[in-house]
């Protein structure tokens, strides 16, 4: 074994002149900004999520008027009080579908492909990099599911004009369309806290899944009363209560079921923080 | 300037890193050598704080890497593990680094010039060769103008071209007084442009050193000698510093210290005829395997061990 110890004074500081940069929260988030919009996979996804949003909403419009004008001889159960505003929210399930995967995308992606060493390499205090995330992309599928729902609105509500599931934007229609783009920003940073606690993508995609479809349908086996105390607390149920037009009795009042989502989500982003500063990279 | 106090890591049961001590100086190339598995790659996430060390610190310029107001400007480094979403475009990925600490989007152009990427700066980095992409690496790592550069096996995927530009570049970055900490396997490559060498095998250190010392303590440059008469020759030849072994009664000899040059003008001056005059390079690569033979050996001869 050689060990030689080197005994030369340190040189010198670089000796060519160097600027003064800085880690900053608003550089963290412009850089999060930055990557969100920088891969294909995003305007794919998000293209999606617009036309599930405005899609499924329209061709429900489209069956229930042919329905209503076709004598109405039996019209589906789902369609006999149906408004413009409830058809229209038939799109929020696939539209929460494409903004969970995006989601997932954008927070396990970056350990999937590795990029998660530049990114904390470049802010390696680490929580900054979530807390730009989840401001990211809440904002992005919040406004993308109000954009959605309110484009939606408008197409199937002039479709079904005339019918009597026609409506006028009044506050309390205005109040289902903005609680369909909260639900979808709320369940899209938990959509992203889910793939950034699970670091996979497919692993939070089936964790989204389970959560939105899969716990809920889970719940029906459980007995009646136990699905009345537990069934209204789940995301679905909670963000179900934010965006309905009329008060159903299954249900939380739109305040109780915003406050409870977002329970939900900040308890995922606690569990990313918590994964995030506890575990190597 | 990088400092490493006892730094270990192990995961679960298997220990990468084991006490390392060592401090890689500015103004020079660090070589960090050692063979696959030695734990040359852990130690580098360590010191940008990726993987955090079971015990012991690691620090740049006195502080933990996470402590720096501006950590891409402390140390530039280039990780062995893929770190690029390929779906994204090298200069969108630069310029996505960039943002974190406000570097100017100029910065971002003169590292792509620098390292050659300008044709390729607006495709996905997925479709890069793997030397564009080892390229694309290098390109980051220099963004923040760092006062510590740290590639991790920078010449993988390299052509001949791009190790030159490699070696130019280390060279040229020490020179500026920077911080250069370089990892290989591969004693020969570093020897090129290597000053100081810290060995590991199996996680531990086993030399601190430098390029010339190494090669002092493997024993020098010998020359094999075949001769009518040895026992002159050895009187002739002998002096301080001198070393000369050979068997009684034996034509040959061994001589370090003397050059084949100064052996045949002494052996020509004095009339004693010469069979053979060899100069033995001891290369850094014999003088590194012996260094590091034990910690490969250790792994060929386990499952032996544990048969028996
Ligand atoms: N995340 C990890 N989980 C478990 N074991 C690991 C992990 N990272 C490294 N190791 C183990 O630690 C040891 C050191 O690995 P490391 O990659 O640091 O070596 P290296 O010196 O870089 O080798 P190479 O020359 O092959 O790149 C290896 O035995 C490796 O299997
Ligand atoms: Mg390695």
């Amino acid at each position: 074994m050689t060990t030689v110890t080197d005994t030369r004074p340190a040189a010198a500081t670089p000796t060519v002149p160097r600027p003064v940069y800085k880690v900053t929260g608003r550089g963290t988030l412009r850089s999060e900004w930055s990557k969100f919009w920088s891969v294909r996979s995003t305007w794919i996804t998000v293209a999606l999520a617009l036309i599930a949003l405005v899609g499924f909403g329209t061709i429900a419009a489209f069956r229930y008027k042919s329905m209503m004008s076709g004598g109405a001889r039996h019209v589906d159960r789902d369609f006999l009080d149906a408004t413009s505003v409830s058809l229209t929210l038939f799109g929020v399930n696939f539209g929460q579908l494409a903004l969970g995967v995006l989601g997932v995308l954008f927070a396990a992606g970056e350990y999937t492909t590795g990029s998660i060493r530049s990114t904390l390499t470049a802010v390696p205090k680490r929580l900054p990099v979530l807390w730009s995330k989840v401001a990211v992309y809440g904002v992005v599928a919040f406004v993308i599911g109000t954009v959605g729902s309110f484009a939606g609105f408008l197409v199937t509500n002039a479709i079904v004009s005339g019918t009597a599931a026609h409506l006028s934007l009044t506050g309390d229609v205005a109040r289902s369309l903005f609680g369909a783009g909260l639900y979808l920003g709320l369940i899209g940073v938990l959509a992203a806290a889910l793939g950034a606690i699970l670091r996979s993508v497919a692993g939070g995609i089936s964790a989204f899944i389970a959560v939105i479809m899969l716990i809920p349908g889970l719940l029906s086996l459980l007995p009646t009363s136990w699905q009345g105390h537990v069934g209204p607390y789940l995301p679905s149920s909670a963000g179900e209560a934010i965006y309905t037009l009329h008060q159903q009795s299954d249900l939380l009042t739109p305040g109780k079921g915003a406050l409870v989502l977002l329970g939900w989500t900040v308890l995922a982003v606690a569990g990313a923080a918590w994964r995030l500063v506890g575990r190597d990279a | 300037m990088i400092e490493a106090r006892q730094l270990t890591k192990r995961y679960g049961e298997k220990t990468a890193v084991d006490g390392l001590d060592f401090t890689v100086r500015p103004g020079s190339v660090t070589g960090f050598l050692g063979p696959n598995g030695a734990g040359k790659s852990t130690t580098m996430r360590m010191i940008v704080g990726l993987d955090a060390p079971t015990s012991g610190t690691v620090t740049v310029r006195g502080r933990r890497y996470a402590q720096h107001s501006s950590p891409l400007q402390e140390v530039g480094a280039l990780l062995e593990a893929k770190s690029i979403h390929p779906g994204r475009t090298a200069f969108d990925h630069l310029t996505a680094l960039a943002y974190t600490h406000g570097i100017p989007k100029r910065r971002v152009h003169e590292v792509i010039e620098q390292t050659g990427l300008q044709s390729v700066a607006r495709k996905r980095s997925g479709a890069f060769s793997l030397g564009m992409g080892q390229r694309l690496g290098i390109a980051a790592a220099l963004l923040g103008d760092p006062a510590t550069v740290m590639l991790d096996e920078p010449v993988n995927g390299l052509d001949p071209e791009g190790v030159l530009w490699i070696r130019n570049l280390l060279t040229q970055l020490a020179g500026e007084g920077r911080t250069v900490f370089v990892s290989s396997h591969l004693m020969s490559e570093m020897a090129l442009v290597a000053e100081h060498l810290i060995i590991v095998g199996r996680g531990r250190l086993l030399a601190d050193t430098t390029v010339e010392a190494l090669v002092r303590d493997a024993g020098g440059d010998t020359v094999a000698v075949a001769t009518a008469d040895p026992a002159r020759l050895r009187d002739l030849l002998s002096a301080p510093g001198v070393q000369i072994t050979g068997e009684p009664g034996s034509e040959r000899l061994a001589v370090t210290g003397r050059s084949a040059r100064e052996i045949g003008a002494v052996a020509a001056e004095h009339g004693i005829a010469l069979y053979e005059l060899t100069q033995h390079r001891v290369s850094l690569e014999e003088a590194f395997m012996n260094l590091t033979r034990e910690s490969v050996e250790y792994h060929a001869t386990r499952p032996a061990r544990s048969a028996a």
